[in-house]
């Protein structure tokens, strides 16, 4: 039963992580979900020491860590990824300090032995709730990134934006550790994003493209699972990388 | 003319503790074509801009109209990087019909076979074309312009400026457009406005723009040549 409530959430977060990414990856952004998946590690740790859900342990988390950010921006005027690195780096050193051994592995490459029928529904409807976000802030924001001018001559609000934009990140990163550990979230959104990038003509095949080698990643990581017993997390990436090769051979 | 569209009273814009516009007062009527004309760093980016809300200011704006289009410089535009979109899914972005778009590609003398074409995959040329399409697709009343022909060789600033001429004449548009080009004034401009941070000339070219007005706008040293059609 566990596999099934693991295969749900894999399909849905994977395909949600997929289509973020595609913007992610539009907004050059795709890798500060490595940084920020690292950043939950201490609260996966707490998770497990104290026996309670790593997606909620991982959230305030990745909240705090998004909030630091943005204040460091604000009084440093130093650039996000160097910024982004300060705080990942801490928040990984923190969680060693006092993270017993044993439960160093689940947190860093993930773990599905535990999911229970609430954490895949809320896993389920969250993932939806970020794909209907999404949808929403898309097109405005690929306009953004062709001129920030021109989107916000059209009353469009792109820090309202990309507050919900940044919040949809934060969610995927707590939810996608619960599969891929803190360690390799930045996959769950890079991968797929790349994927669909090379095989794609326009904006819809792309952005749905993202969904589709999301949902797929984790459907063939989880299948291969099954079968070896391998760790789940190493080999939804494996799966996703997979498909990214494939798709060299078929770009547009 | 048929009544006022924006009204400008005592504007004053300040960036970075830097006053960037300072006392600027002005009208511009329907139908008319104000040339906003000044030297680099006077301000002419700065006042569309804050025309379009995107800067705070103090004085007053006043649109009579909410129907408006604006064209930042071509120069702002990313085109590189960008993921795989077509031009006929950025004009999708303005909520229009597939009618809408050929029909305004048509008009601006573009082939609509362009619109499958990628984002960065068309000339600087077309690209501007492209632009004005964009901006008048779901047909404003007022057309805000900065630049419109910068990175264009002289043949397509030509075509740029009849093509926004035709449309002026056409739709009954009123256009702002900045440019540092003194003959597009003699052309096209029904008032000019010349700022150097503040309000150096207003009024018709032929009544305000004179070598001392040249020489207060960018210092000593224009060249002074009146353009006038027989």
């Amino acid at each position: 039963m566990e596999f099934i409530f693991a295969l749900t959430i894999g399909l849905f977060l994977g395909g949600s992580a997929g289509y973020l990414g595609t913007l992610m990856l539009s907004q050059r952004m795709a890798l500060v979900a490595g940084p920020l998946g690292h950043l939950t590690l201490p609260g996966i740790a707490l998770a497990l020491i104290f026996n309670f859900d790593v997606s909620l342990g991982a959230f305030p988390f990745v909240i705090l860590g998004i909030f630091f950010i943005w204040l460091f921006e604000m009084n440093t005027k130093l650039p996000m990824e160097a910024l982004t690195a300060i705080v990942f780096a801490t928040g990984v050193a923190i969680t060693f300090l006092f993270l017993p051994e044993e439960k160093t592995v689940p947190a860093l490459i993930g773990d599905i032995s535990q999911i229970g029928f609430a954490a895949t529904l809320l896993s389920v409807l969250l993932s939806l709730l970020v794909f209907f976000v999404i949808r929403r802030i898309y097109a405005s924001m690929i306009l953004a990134g062709i001129s920030e001018d021109l989107a916000e001559s059209r009353r469009i609000n792109l820090k309202r934006y990309h507050f919900f934009y940044l919040l949809c990140i934060a969610l995927i990163v707590a939810l996608g550790v619960r599969i891929v550990g803190g360690l390799m979230t930045a996959a769950l959104v890079a991968i797929p994003a790349c994927a669909a990038r090379n095989v794609s003509g326009n904006l819809v095949q792309y952005s749905y493209g993202g969904i589709l080698f999301g949902s797929l990643s984790c459907l063939l990581g989880m299948v291969v699972f099954r079968f070896t017993g391998l760790p789940i997390g190493p080999l939804i990436v494996i799966a996703s990388t997979f498909l990214f090769l494939v798709t060299v051979f078929f770009r547009k | 003319m048929s009544g006022k569209i924006l009204q400008v009273k005592n504007l004053r814009v300040v960036l970075d503790q830097e006053e960037i516009i300072k006392d600027l007062t002005f009208e511009v009527e329907e139908r008319e074509t104000l040339i906003i004309l000044g030297p680099n760093g006077a301000g002419k980016t700065t006042l569309l801009r804050t025309l379009m809300g995107l800067h705070r200011y103090s004085g007053k704006i006043t649109w009579h109209t909410k129907s408006i289009s604006y064209l930042p410089p071509q120069e702002q535009f990313q085109r590189k990087g960008l993921p795989p979109l077509s031009m006929e899914e950025f004009f999708k972005f303005k909520k229009v019909s597939a009618e809408e778009i050929m029909n305004i590609i048509s008009a601006v003398g573009l082939d609509t076979s362009l619109l499958k074409k990628r984002f960065g995959a068309v000339s600087t040329g077309q690209f501007q074309r492209m632009l004005i399409a964009w901006a008048l697709v779901d047909k404003p009343r007022v057309l805000l312009f900065d630049e419109p022909a910068s990175g264009i060789d002289i043949g397509g600033q030509e075509t740029i400026y009849s093509l926004l001429h035709r449309f002026w004449q056409e739709w009954n548009l009123t256009i702002l457009l900045v440019t540092h080009d003194l003959n597009i004034v003699w052309e096209h401009a029904t008032n000019v406005l010349c700022l150097n941070r503040k309000n150096l000339c207003y009024g018709h070219p032929r009544e305000v723009i004179t070598p001392q007005t040249l020489e207060e706008i960018y210092g000593t040293g224009i060249k002074f040549y009146e353009h006038r059609h027989k």
